[in-house]
């Protein structure tokens, strides 16, 4: 039988010709990335040390990313401390792809990644973020851990007594309807295979409705494959992969366009045609609680959330700037809006996109993960609603455990900006 | 002999574990105060110390989906509580057992809070209703970091390991 490509990735990170599910491995990191929990990671990095006698130096620091995103700028006093602390660190052990909030290099570490061009096929990168399964867009295995378990990587450079997952194949077949989109996508098939149905495997997404999506929507599906359970999400590279790495993350070197073999031993198929597809809601308070957006009636929305790491590209800030163009939001609805990097902002700055959305009524916020989580800007008051594009609508998520959060696509999001009421895109507002 | 102190359903996220608004709180000596802050009495209960050691939280499946925030796990072990579920959320498991949080799987447990269990390497019997539910064991992955006693010693041994291997080389 031959090798999924997860199990292909981390036969290369171990040095071995085969790997199988449920073996026992040490693969090497490629590239670990954190956030502001790197102060908790630093913490239990000079744990790891302690009473050594040996001096705590990370194992590669060109392969360490630490993007600060979550509480920027900082919110709180102690939010501040840990940063410094984070800066002090990064200076001291020559961490050289830090990036700060700034204009010219900040942005959500999902996005930065990417951009960057420090994700490659083929790789392994671990992130102290469950929505590190992200970068599985560019071909890689990527994955969250725990604060403790990355600063073991970065004391040894691999992460240790990881079991080869099994993978399902997830083949989407079709063309993607109007106003359908990645996002719609992914909730669908999260409400089919409910909220643990890929817990401790790999989603591989094959198919032509995957060969032609932009790296923009591989990343949206990659990105929520977590909220199935998955381990990590990828997409085998192709010359779409190859166009993003070149054009827009300006990679250089060396590109390996890794694939699965062709008898490789899948857990399960899964078969969706998009063109069957709605646009989708995930309503409150657990992501698999999906329906399409013809079932979800009269639900009134006090404030829209377009941006986040699942969806703050381009392509989601164009589309909804396409919607609002020259119109205005419903009265008592207000909007955020938080482009996924500063690189993204500049873009939809020159393209118009922003100002379009603010002469609608909408806030552009600078990129950031605070309100998605409710940490930083964004909270909602009792008993009200939001409708986001973001990825989680648990409870509390938005910083107040007696509101809802439904989530949606950025079309959605755009076109009950308009109503005030959870809309289809397909038929416009009001 | 343990006693249920709190019983869960299914999909319980880290968001409701340790609320994101205390996230710039990350070290395991002050998480603790913030375990399950939205369920004000249970928490009040934890930070009056009127819960013992051992005492034991009951969930469905799916406990600890979500967010990679450790500090989830750095509360619960705070406080000394087991976990037992019908199954756990990779991230979450992997980090309770690299700080070394007591999580038991169950996959069909029935208990109710006040319910008095006992907790066996294979099963656990429930003495307030007499009936027995099989336990899986933990990933076998994970067994070398449990006998260190969590990633940071395991840690450390495979690091001074390395260094004397380097030396001999």
């Amino acid at each position: 039988m031959g090798l999924t490509m997860v199990e292909k990735i981390l036969a290369r990170a171990t040095g071995q010709k085969k790997v199988t599910a449920g073996q026992v491995v040490e693969p090497r990191v490629s590239l670990a990335m954190s956030h502001e929990n790197a102060a908790l990671v630093i913490n239990q990095f000079l744990e790891v040390y302690k009473d050594t006698g040996l001096k705590p130096r990370v194992w590669d620091p060109d392969k360490i990313a630490i993007i600060l995103d979550h509480r920027v700028p900082a919110e709180s006093s102690k939010t501040a401390t840990n940063q410094k602390k984070i800066r002090e660190f990064v200076a001291a052990q020559k961490i050289k792809k830090f990036h700060d909030i700034r204009g010219d290099q900040g942005g959500i570490c999902h996005q930065i990644l990417p951009e960057s061009g420090y994700v490659l096929p083929g790789t392994v990168v671990v992130g102290t973020d469950s929505h590190t399964t992200s970068h599985g867009a560019l071909g890689a295995f990527s994955f969250g851990i725990g604060a403790t378990e990355m600063a073991s990587v970065w004391a040894l450079g691999r992460v240790l007594n990881v079991e080869v997952p099994k993978t399902i194949k997830v083949v989407a077949s079709g063309k993607f309807p109007r106003y359908v989109l990645p996002k719609d996508f992914i909730l669908y098939l999260i409400g089919r295979i409910t909220a643990e149905g890929a817990n401790f495997k790999v989603l591989e997404y094959h198919g032509p409705a995957i060969e032609h999506m932009p790296t923009s929507g591989r990343l949206t599906i990659c990105n929520m494959s977590v909220e199935a359970g998955a381990t990590s999400g990828i997409v085998p590279p192709d010359r779409e992969t190859l166009r993003y790495l070149r054009e827009e993350a300006k990679v250089k070197g060396k590109i390996e366009m890794f694939q699965p073999e062709a008898d490789a031993e899948y857990d399960q198929v899964i078969e969706i045609d998009v063109s069957e597809l709605e646009p989708m809601i995930a309503c409150p308070h657990t992501v698999d609680n999906v329906k399409p957006v013809s079932q979800v009636h009269q639900v009134k929305v006090d404030q829209i959330v377009i941006g986040s790491c699942t969806n703050g590209r381009l392509d989601d800030l164009a589309v909804a700037a396409k919607i609002l163009k020259g119109k205005k939001l419903a009265r008592g609805v207000r909007m955020l809006v938080f482009p996924a990097s500063f690189r993204i902002y500049q873009q939809a700055l020159q393209l118009g996109y922003l100002a379009d959305l603010v002469k609608a009524g909408a806030v552009i916020m600078n990129p950031g993960c605070g309100c998605c989580l409710g940490v930083h800007q964004g909270a909602l008051g009792d008993g009200e609603v939001a409708l986001s594009t973001t990825n989680r609508n648990f409870k509390g998520r938005m910083g107040n455990p007696k509101a809802e959060v439904y989530l949606c696509s950025p079309a959605v999001a755009a076109a009950s900006a308009l109503t005030g009421y959870i809309t289809d895109p397909r038929k416009g507002g009001k | 002999m343990a006693r249920v102190v709190l019983k869960l359903g299914d999909d319980i996220s880290t968001d409701i574990i340790y609320p994101g608004r205390f996230m710039a709180t990350v070290l395991p000596t002050e998480t603790p105060q913030y375990a399950f802050a939205d369920f004000p009495e249970f928490n009040a209960r934890l930070k009056k110390g009127e819960i013992p050691a051992g005492s034991v939280v009951v969930a469905g499946k799916n406990f600890g989906c979500g967010s990679s925030r450790e500090q989830a796990a750095s509360t619960l072990k705070g406080h000394e509580l087991v976990v037992v579920a019908r199954n756990f959320a990779r991230i979450f498991l992997q980090n309770a057992i690299n700080l070394g949080l007591r999580l038991v799987v169950c996959p069909e447990i029935e208990a109710e809070e006040g319910d008095e269990l006992e907790i066996l390497p294979d099963k656990i019997i429930n003495r307030t209703s007499g009936k027995e539910f099989r336990v899986e064991p933990l990933p076998k992955a994970r067994q070398a970091i449990i006998d260190a006693g969590g990633l940071i010693p395991y840690t450390r041994q495979r690091l001074l390991e390395k260094v004397a291997s380097r030396k001999r080389a």
